[in-house]
């Protein structure tokens, strides 16, 4: 990805995540707690389960919807980092010897069924990660990963990086143009001038952090970032983590697309 | 009798590479003083400023702030006292949220998160930021961060505020409610800069560095239109007094 | 490369997570104890910094491709490793979240692969060693491309590892080893080349950086060698333990991919040589629980045959499809409907 594209498209998130709506003003625990919750219950599905995944949908797209956030947005964000996840999976219908029937005297190797359920799984996953952040600012998600118990001097260099992330990448992007303005077309950089660009890079930010320093030490700064804030947890959050939780359980035990079919089915005939 | 509230006596300073920025400062600036520092590039404006809140101690001589002595152990004593904006405001908004930013000096002075919290509030109301006051530092414009780098340090309530090349970055409109803010405040005043206008504008003295010493004090309106004075500083006349 | 939470198992994801969270703990109490307060600022540019470089591209002459840099090796050489293991996990926490690189589950494994092997093992293994006083362009030079290949492969095999142990892959593990590790290679050495650039490039402008990172702390603030090698001879063990059991229940996998490349006949002999020692290891090293790994062994290579997979026949049943199409239906249908009502509301 380059420059540019990282830097819009982690910007439109990031400005995303600072909506107010019913699911951002949520705490951040019980989102980053129920994402989990969430991702395990997905990945614990055995490997060539695919039908009894797609409930899990809903979670995905209620915190869409509620939280403001455009569905395609999403939906070309997890396409675009599929690639690995294709790569690996697409061995297994090659690779697998066993065979399943999907229709009378038609069967098609399990490996297929393997490949559709890790793509179906890496939707889900990707999705609902990226819906964390999507409505949660990633201060938010630091002091909810702090008060869930993640060492402060971690916590604390996390929201330092995302301080300035953005300012680091404009500054790469500004050097890497003024290198592509005297490469006359050529695309791509050498190693020698790679390493130029890097290394002046690095010194620009060891001189910055020495003036962050500086700033910081100008009021009062003695080795501890103090925290401004103390949030407690209301009942709709412990609610929502209920809920979610109480949701994949149930989809991960009773396989609800066979229920909901036979139903369906009872119905028609 | 007024106090000197900033002595500098004789303070030189020499860089651990040897360059010698500092070459024997003396001046003095008395409580309530807005004071202006020019000279040209690499004159030692920003190491003089350095020295005004302990980032830099002198290699010799002698810095007195509101009668304290500048040394090791008092640094912290005279962060109190002195405020320091510095030229580059993304340097000095480093927390996740502007509120968290502007409460960080008083934090730091140990006060209760309410009651720094309110203080912050307070810093933000007077430089007009406070519906900033949820927003991360990169979602605002740089007018705004410069208005909230100066609450950051008006929350500490310091008696002395100085500045490195305040509206260095910033647009015409935004320059002038600069102008406007720095002119209401009582407090002592220092201000290190290449826009003459707004020394003119905020400072009632002007100081000349040049290599290292004090080349000329006095009153703002007599430095800053003496031309062959600011020439002989690779400066020229404020551009309010060239004549077209 | 990048584990994803779709190949992971939860029991893989959380053994690595407590391995990661561990380490991030242990760093964290290293640093609050050791660290100059100068270096909190700079870990965290420093972190943004390595962010935003590793988007930048450069052509790898003669192939074409491009590479980019991974930045564990640069970080532990400025920053000592704890404060590198720290920075690292914060970046790719941030690219997890901002990019759904990898995943939330998987970045336990991430941090693991991409932090723990460059800071711990070869930083303090190979390029200390190695490089000695630092002063010297060609040592350095040689030093960053041995920790940074060996820094590389160890997290790629350990990719290898975290995905057979997950068992949601058909791959054998012979062909994807033969797939990620040449890559790698080339990677590293790459990276190691371009790290010695940057290093030198920054020792020339600005000396006193490097010199106060590495003069300071003789093996890197604390870490004593005893105790890497304890760590190290235990990953070794699991390690081992880990290639025999898969080894035997892969041998078929191992066998397909020495015959292609052999071009060997068709039946392997199971019975005598490796695989029946191998087979004799695992057997005595069994400690490792089953993380619901298809028994290939077990079964004949006959393609037309047709396994008994119950989890399979639930889902290929005419009533599951059904169901399944339902609920996909239901669930977008209720999330257009609130966005559709939210969106007359709002404005």
């Amino acid at each position: 990805m380059t420059l540019e594209a990282a830097f819009y498209g982690i910007g439109r998130l990031d400005r995303l995540s600072y909506q107010d709506t019913a699911v951002h003003r949520l705490d951040p625990r019980a989102k980053v707690v129920a994402t989990m919750l969430f991702v395990v219950a997905v990945v614990s599905f055995p490997r060539y389960e695919v039908l009894s995944l797609f409930p899990f949908f809903l979670f995905p797209v209620l915190m869409a919807a509620f939280g403001d956030i455009p569905a395609g947005f999403i939906t070309k964000k997890v396409v675009a980092v599929s690639p690995f996840a294709v790569f690996v999976g697409m061995f297994n219908p090659l690779f697998d010897p066993g065979t399943v029937a999907i229709a009378p005297g038609v069967s098609v190797s399990a490996g297929w069924f393997s490949f559709a359920s890790i793509l179906v799984k890496f939707a889900l996953t990707v999705s609902t990660a990226l819906l964390l952040i999507a409505t949660t600012s990633f201060p938010g998600i630091c002091r909810g990963l702090r008060r869930l118990g993640v060492p402060a001097l971690f916590v604390s260099q996390l929201l330092f990086l995302y301080r300035y992330l953005f300012v680091l990448m404009e500054e790469a992007m500004r050097v890497v143009r003024a290198r592509d303005m005297r490469s006359f077309g050529k695309r791509g950089t050498g190693g020698r001038i790679f390493i130029r660009i890097v290394g002046t890079l690095f010194l620009r930010t060891v001189e910055r952090a020495e003036r962050i320093y500086g700033a910081m030490l100008a009021r009062g700064f003695r080795g501890e970032v103090p925290s401004l804030r103390r949030e407690a947890l209301r009942p709709s959050d412990a609610l929502f983590v209920l809920a979610a939780g109480s949701l994949f359980a149930l989809c991960r035990l009773v396989p609800v697309p066979e229920a909901l079919g036979r139903i369906a089915r009872g119905l028609i005939a | 009798m007024s106090h000197h509230i900033f002595e500098f006596r004789d303070v030189r300073y020499r860089y651990p590479d040897g360059t010698e920025a500092l070459k024997g400062v003396s001046f003095q600036v008395t409580h309530g003083e807005s004071v202006g520092i020019v000279g040209a590039n690499g004159a030692g404006k920003s190491t003089l400023l350095l020295h005004m809140n302990g980032l830099l101690l002198p290699t010799s001589g002698e810095v007195t702030i509101g009668e304290v002595p500048l040394g090791k152990g008092t640094r912290g004593e005279i962060r109190r006292k002195v405020g320091i904006i510095f030229q580059n405001p993304d340097d000095q908004l480093f927390m996740p949220t502007v509120l968290e930013d502007v409460a960080f000096g008083p934090l730091n002075l140990g006060m209760s998160p309410k009651a720094a919290g309110e203080l912050a509030r307070e810093a933000l109301r007077r430089v007009n930021a406070l519906e900033l006051r949820d927003k991360p530092p990169h979602h605002i414009s740089g007018g705004q961060k410069s208005a909230v780098a100066i609450a950051s340090v008006l929350a500490m309530n310091p008696d002395i505020l100085v500045m490195d090349e305040p509206a260095a970055s910033l647009d015409p409109k935004s320059r002038r409610l600069l102008i406007a803010l720095l002119r209401s405040f009582s407090h002592s005043k220092i201000v290190a800069s290449h826009d003459l206008d707004l020394i003119l504008d905020v400072c009632a003295r002007c100081i000349v560095v040049r290599e290292g010493a004090v080349a000329a004090d006095g009153p703002a309106e007599e430095i800053l239109s003496d031309r062959d004075l600011l020439e002989a500083n690779s400066l020229e006349l404020p551009l309010s007094l060239q004549r077209r | 490369m990048h584990m994803a939470d779709a190949l992971l198992s939860p029991a893989v994801g959380a053994t690595f997570w407590t391995g990661t969270l561990g380490t991030i703990g242990y760093a964290s109490k290293k640093l609050k104890a050791h660290l100059d307060d100068k270096k909190i600022p700079l870990m965290g540019v420093l972190g943004a910094f390595i962010f935003a470089s590793q988007m930048i591209n450069f052509t790898i002459p003669g192939t074409g491709s491009s590479g980019h840099l991974g930045g564990g090796m640069i970080l532990a050489v400025m920053l000592g490793p704890h404060a590198a293991f720290i920075v690292m996990a914060s970046v790719l926490t941030v690219q997890a979240l901002f990019f759904a690189d990898g995943g939330l589950l998987a970045l336990g494994c991430n941090i693991w692969n991409l932090g723990f092997y460059p800071c711990f093992v070869a930083y303090p293994l190979i390029y200390k060693p190695l490089v000695g006083d630092g002063r010297s362009p060609q040592r350095i030079l040689l030093a960053s491309m041995a920790s940074a290949v060996a820094g590389l492969q160890m997290g790629a095999f350990s990719v290898v590892l975290q995905t057979l142990l997950s068992g949601k892959t058909e791959l054998p593990f012979g062909t994807f080893l033969l797939m990620m590790q040449p890559i790698h290679l080339a990677i590293g050495v790459v990276e190691g080349f371009v790290t010695a650039g940057v290093i030198n490039y920054v020792r020339a402008a600005r000396p006193e950086i490097l010199d106060s990172s590495a003069s300071a702390k003789p093996l890197a603030a604390g870490i004593s060698l005893r105790n890497v090698l304890v760590g190290f001879v235990a990953l070794a063990v699991v390690t081992g333990g880990a290639l025999s059991w898969f080894a035997s229940a892969h041998t078929d996998g191992l066998e397909w991919s020495i015959e292609k490349v052999a071009g060997k006949g068709e039946l392997p002999e199971h019975k005598h040589g490796v695989a029946a020692a191998i087979k004799g290891l695992q057997e005595r090293t069994a400690f490792l629980p089953d993380y619901g790994f298809k028994p290939a062994a077990s079964e004949p290579k006959a393609k037309e045959e047709k396994p008994a997979w119950p989890n399979v026949d639930a889902g290929t049943s005419v009533s599951g499809l059904i169901g399944a199409v339902l609920v996909l239906a239901m669930a977008f249908g209720i999330g257009s409907a609130i966005r559709a009502f939210r969106g007359r509301n709002s404005s």
